[in-house]
């Protein structure tokens, strides 16, 4: 029998049930390969005692016959999801200690499912960055190594649960991404990674970062481990106004393998100038393997593709200014005392936050602020329009969209940390996709010159996550991305 | 346009983050990159378009006006940096406290 923790959900799902192992043994397992890499500070909090309780009462229901469709299946919780009773923190000092009093809506989706939980995962503080250096916790380490050695980051802000399940450290983990935070760091780690459509996931109970382009997803090892834990997470939430009150289809049984006649669209403005060769080489190979799949591909345009970022610099952070005047040293969290109350705002916000989520904090201010919310937010608002629009006019000419997930491979820690926009650009690809609230996939498709994965990425139509996993699948087998990290 | 230190005092103040004096020059700077590359979006002509508000057309539900949660103020408190808790034997407390805002 292979180690239980390089097996897949699927083959784990069908283990458990055929009695072949327990969920003890297996959360024993797990338990003991994150003590083992502990150097990758893919957690903020490890929870053994928790994973294992709740592993008991999975074998008890496994005994009875009665396992749910995640039963006994150990997971990594990003650290923004409320947990309850156990810290949450989004990866900030101002949350530092502050334990909810309630579950947020996904997690508990996944518990009521069965699954179980190891530990909350390390992320970018605030799900603000690129290749989680933010965190108050201290960076991650991508388990992946380049040629010369160097500690590479896992990409963010999902970085830790990236980390982990590259590692083989959680079977698999959750994410959020609102500009890329699932997508990017799943391509610098070699792992499927899925961001479905805007209200298909409940957002109550995470933390808030930018709440017009927030959405939870899965981290797994494979697309099939992906779709089992979406249809687990999804679905409507009476305490989310805008999660979506449409039935959750059956992913897995959507991965058919059949993509003949299926039209995929290669929009022309995502060869940016200074794409490397191994990553234009990349989207080439993907294409060839859908058209011998029998898949058409179709040259689409989506002309206000670099107006993204931009845009994307002035919505994410006037929407956290907003979400994050909430942490104030009232209620909970740090407080940092002063003279007056508004000196212990400004002393405790000062303290409590990172240098990042200041300054996205000060941006968003001042674009929402008296004579510039125009000129900016509203200007914003309106360019967000056309970028809808242009993947509402591709819709007609294709199924879905085939682009690369990022615009190189993972870097060095400490590379591109005094350059937040040069950190920005990594998000080039993955940003379009939030500000049109389409659902995106990236799938592992190959390795760079230096040894390190690369991810190609799926758009999808609204609420089509089906079709992503039928394409997904396809290009999976094709790719037959097997190379694990320090092999 | 530029940003000048007085500028990045009154944000701050708005936002309720100190910056100090000494710190305003280089926040200043930071904030001007920034605010010099989202320019670039001035080049598009949005005068016929509407602005954004949502991907997904919903209606927004409603529900019926009826109290569904709550009634726990110690759990609420539980989190709160020296608050004054409800006590069993009194009916007492139940606040954050802050510091000393009328004088």
């Amino acid at each position: 029998m292979a180690d239980l923790v390089d097996m897949t959900i699927a083959q784990l799902r069908d283990g458990l049930k055929a009695g072949r192992f327990s969920a003890i043994e297996l959360a024993k397992a797990y338990i003991a390969a994150i003590e083992k890499n502990r150097g990758l500070n893919a957690f903020v909090v490890e929870t053994p005692d928790m994973a294992l309780t709740q592993a008991a009462v999975s074998d008890q229901r496994l005994q009875k016959g009665e396992g749910r469709p995640l039963e006994g299946i150990p997971l990594g919780i990003k650290d923004l999801f409320c947990t309850r009773g156990v810290q949450t923190t989004a990866g900030s000092h101002i949350l530092e200690g502050f334990k909810p009093p309630y579950e947020s809506t996904v997690s508990q989706n996944l518990f009521d499912a069965g699954a179980t939980m190891l530990g909350k995962l390390n992320m970018d503080e605030f799900a603000m960055g690129s290749a989680n250096i933010t965190s108050h916790f201290g960076p991650v380490k991508n388990p992946w190594k380049r040629k010369d050695g160097k500690d590479l980051v896992p990409g963010g802000s999902s970085g830790g649960s990236a980390a982990a399940v590259a590692a083989h450290i959680v079977a698999a983990a959750t994410g959020t991404d609102t500009g890329g935070s699932i997508r990017q760091p799943a391509s610098f780690t070699g792992i499927v990674g899925i961001k479905p459509t805007y209200g298909r996931c409940s957002r109550w109970g995470i933390v808030a970062f930018a709440s017009s382009l927030d959405q939870a997803g899965p981290m797994a090892r494979d697309v099939r481990d992906a779709a089992i834990l979406l249809k687990a997470m999804a679905g409507h939430d009476p305490k989310d106004s805008t999660s979506v009150p449409a039935p959750v289809p059956n992913y897995e049984a959507a991965m058919t393998g059949n993509v003949k006649g299926l039209k995929f669209g290669i929009p022309k403005e995502y060869r940016v100038d200074g794409m490397p060769a191994e990553i234009e080489k990349l989207w080439q190979q993907g294409i060839d393997w859908l058209k011998a799949a029998g898949a058409e591909p179709v040259e689409i345009s989506l002309p206000h593709t670099k107006y993204a970022l931009p845009t994307y610099y002035i919505i994410a952070p006037a929407e956290a200014s907003s979400n994050l005047a909430r942490y104030d040293g009232v209620r909970y969290g740090l407080r940092v005392p002063g003279k007056s109350l508004d000196e212990m705002y400004e002393n405790t916000r000062a303290e409590g936050f990172g240098a990042e989520v200041r300054r996205r904090i000060l941006i968003g201010t001042y674009v929402l602020s008296a004579g510039y919310y125009d000129a900016y937010y509203l200007k914003a608002q309106r360019v967000r329009t056309l970028i809808f629009n242009d993947f509402r006019e591709a819709w007609k000419k294709c199924d879905v969209v085939l682009t690369p997930t990022a615009p190189s491979a993972a870097f060095g820690i400490g590379e591109k940390e005094d350059d937040p926009i040069g950190m920005y650009l990594n998000d080039v690809f993955t940003v379009p996709v939030n500000l049109a609230g389409l659902p995106g996939m990236s799938v592992p498709a190959g390795l760079s010159g230096e040894g390190l994965p690369l991810g190609l990425q799926l758009i999808g139509k609204p609420f089509d996550e089906e079709t992503l996993f039928r394409v997904g699948g396809v290009l999976e087998t094709a790719a037959n991305f097997t190379a694990r990290p320090g092999a | 346009m530029s940003l000048d230190q007085a500028t990045v005092a009154r944000i701050a103040q708005l936002a309720r983050i100190r910056v100090a004096p000494e710190d305003r020059p280089k926040m200043a700077k930071e904030l001007q990159t920034i605010l010099d590359w989202v320019e670039q979006l001035k080049e598009l002509d949005t005068s016929k378009v509407e602005p954004m508000t949502s991907t997904v057309e919903v209606v927004m539900p409603q529900r019926a006006d009826e109290v569904t949660d709550g009634g726990y103020p110690n759990k609420i408190l539980a989190n709160a940096t020296d608050p004054v808790r409800v006590s069993s034997t009194e009916e007492l407390g139940g606040f954050f406290t802050v510091p000393k805002v009328v004088e």
